[in-house]
């Protein structure tokens, strides 16, 4: 276990130190940053002497560990374009985009594996192919068009469409912003308020679908995998009832993926949460590296990677050790493979 | 060299040969069985290839040039389509903010997506397939280090991953050019997220098909690695490949139309369905609701089509996953 750990953890920094890597040729390669600090009228003396100040004359080594250094102390360096330190900015879009992210991840996994399980059980059943056909459609559709339809039908036509039919059928919801924050010390939250909890509901559901039916595809397979195996044929001789069966037996047996993919998919949807923060003009950190990229404003650009890179890495590692606790077989394999050896 | 160089001659020839037969019997029994069984197949295969059909012949078939500017007249900007009040019967679907043709600009647009999809899935493909085959045939370092950097890219979601390589060409390279060359850049920011589940696919058959005696019969008689590689080990990991290739073509798409939508892909003057779709969104509180509808549209039953043949060709040829 330790020495699993430990592997994991080494593999970790590792990819960490390539993608700080990356970040770093960024910040030197592209562009001049001294270009992009001072004005037209400074002279090359001054330009020299900001250079040696700024340590950019050090050896490559040298200015690779600074970085890191600074990095690691949560230090990214002066954004191009705001002028302000790039740590500021990006705590301050972080809650915006971790609650987005939360919510979708929490609509997909309590919708998704209920609707897997269903369609996983009855198999032929009208409700389930409806599921299906409507998840091959969610797969399909582009967030970014799923977020735009539902500003079309909640944000535009609703009210022409209860006017039509006379009753409120299709509320109107906001779709644009995070609504009224309250602010908890540095971190501001949408939760507390109605049009924050308001704001949600669109961007969140845009945000949620995609994984809602990859997860529902994915619990739906594996339980029509289980379900063939012989030691739930053998519960079902043993006259153990329906319920036992599908839920104490063959659902359990599903979850290892499940908590694996699902856990994956979290790294996937603070990533895709850019597209639906871009649709619904949502200030999160996704909105920022957008204008960053189009504004070449690199020292954002850089910290954005790092912290996704960190995220992902985080994300993979605690699931690869859920993975370790939830299934004992692959501890058991080790011990039998260590023994032998 | 000089073996390579004489085998080099009569290659291509036994290359297409082996393609051939490959294909021969990849749709051989099987798998056009059960394209004539489906329905469903049929109808997404009719409506990939009309789409294919329109992009290629777009100039032939669309009532207007949206390129043309003498074509255009800005007092046309924002006509509904012809069924609704104030529709104009020389515009189907309606007109753009510009007053251009919208049936035109999306055919156009579906050009564009589909030619920036197709050349990001082959891009990806070669790439892929190349690196993969290097890897599986002669193990050691070589692959040990493809695997690794794939291993880390992996770690990404591939739209990252895009835009991140999109997002740098831009701030390399000068404005203009970058206006110029948007296409390559496009392709290589897509192709570039995808390679590695071409290269893994390819890296697990060939390492199966390495000790194969065929494989040990054509290096007894000196036939060196690069041909025995392309003539002997490609055409039998070619099957899931093509799978691999049809559901990406669905997934290069979206990735395009996204990178469009969010303003980082194809430039505004010549715009794939991804740019139209932005653009619309603009107009959507204005009523003027099918500059983005119709492009969004035909972007998903284009996907729509596509997956769903992808989802039958991966089950026909794994007859175990149905």
């Amino acid at each position: 276990m330790i020495a699993f750990v430990v592997r994991r953890l080494l593999q970790s920094i590792l990819v960490m130190l390539a993608v700080g890597f990356i970040a770093f040729s960024l910040f030197n390669y592209v562009g001049d940053p001294i270009n992009n600090m001072v004005g037209q009228d400074t002279t090359l003396e001054q330009r020299q002497e900001l250079r040696e100040r700024l340590g950019l004359d050090d050896p490559f080594v040298v200015q690779y560990g600074r970085f890191l250094v600074n990095a690691v102390q949560g230090d990214f360096g002066l954004s191009y374009r705001h002028r302000r330190p790039v740590a500021e900015l990006i705590a301050e879009r972080v809650p915006a985009t971790l609650e987005l992210s939360l919510v979708a991840a929490f609509l997909a996994l309590f919708i998704g594996v209920p609707m897997g399980v269903y369609t996983g059980l009855h198999r032929r059943g009208v409700i389930s192919q409806l599921f299906l056909t409507v998840s091959l459609v969610g797969i399909s559709l582009p967030t970014f068009l799923i977020g735009i339809l539902l500003i079309l039908v909640f944000g535009v036509m609703s009210q022409d469409i209860n006017a039509a039919l006379g009753f409120t059928l299709v509320p109107q919801l906001p779709t644009f912003g995070r609504g009224e924050t309250v602010q908890l010390g540095w971190w501001s939250t949408g939760f507390l308020t109605k049009s924050g909890l308001l704001a949600l509901i669109l961007p969140s559901v845009t945000l949620a679908l995609f994984q809602m039916t990859l997860i529902m595809r994915l619990v739906r397979s594996e339980m029509l995998e289980v379900l063939r195996t012989d030691y739930i044929k053998f519960a079902r001789a043993r006259g153990l009832t329906n319920r036992a069966v599908n839920f104490g037996h063959a659902l359990k047996n599903t979850l290892v993926p499940v908590i694996t993919i699902t856990g994956l998919q979290l790294g996937s949807i603070i990533a895709f949460a850019l597209i639906t923060e871009r649709v619904f003009q949502w200030p999160g950190m996704g909105l920022l590296f957008l204008q960053a990229i189009t504004e070449v404003d690199i020292p954002v650009m850089a910290s954005y990677l790092m912290l996704m890179g960190f995220f992902f890495v985080l994300i993979n590692l605690i699931v690869d050790l859920l993975y370790y606790v939830v299934d004992p077989r692959l501890r058991a394999d080790k011990a039998v493979a260590a023994g032998h050896q | 060299m000089s073996g390579i160089g004489q085998h080099g001659d009569i290659a291509p020839a036994g290359l297409v040969a082996h393609l051939r037969d490959g294909f021969r019997r990849f749709f051989d029994g099987d798998v056009w069985y059960s394209f004539t069984r489906s329905p469903v197949v049929i109808v997404s295969a009719v409506v990939t290839l009309l789409f294919v059909a329109a992009a290629v012949f777009a100039p032939l078939i669309v009532p207007y040039d949206p390129f043309d500017l003498a074509s255009i007249d800005l007092l046309d900007s924002e006509i509904p389509p012809v069924w609704l009040d104030g529709g104009d019967p020389r515009f189907l679907l309606g007109t753009d903010d510009q007053g251009r043709d919208l049936l035109s600009t999306i055919v156009y647009g579906a050009r564009i997506s589909l030619g920036v999809g197709f050349a990001s899935v082959l891009f990806a493909m070669v790439l892929g397939v190349g690196l993969g085959l290097l890897s599986g045939y002669l193990g050691g370092t070589v692959d040990a280090v493809i695997m690794r950097i794939a291993d880390v890219q992996l770690t990404f979601p591939a739209i990252l991953i895009a835009l991140l390589i999109d997002g740098l060409s831009r701030t390399v390279l000068p404005r203009d050019l970058h206006g110029e060359i948007w296409f390559y850049v496009l392709v290589l920011a897509i192709g570039l997220s995808f390679w590695v589940q071409y290269a893994r696919t390819v890296r697990g058959s060939a390492m199966v098909e390495r000790g194969k005696e065929y494989v040990q019969a054509a290096r007894v008689i000196g036939v060196p690695p690069l041909l025995i590689m392309l003539r002997h080990v490609l055409p039998n990991v070619m099957g899931p490949v093509l799978v691999i290739a049809t559901i990406n073509l669905a997934i290069a798409v979206i990735t395009e139309a996204t990178l469009s939508f969010l303003g980082v892909g194809v430039p505004l003057t010549s715009p794939s369905l991804g740019t139209l779709i932005r653009v619309g969104q603009d107009f959507l509180f204005s009523g003027s609701w099918w500059i983005t509808v119709f492009p969004g549209a035909a972007l998903a039953v284009l996907v729509l089509a596509v997956n769903l043949l992808g989802d039958w060709l991966r089950d026909a040829l794994n007859p175990k996953l149905r």
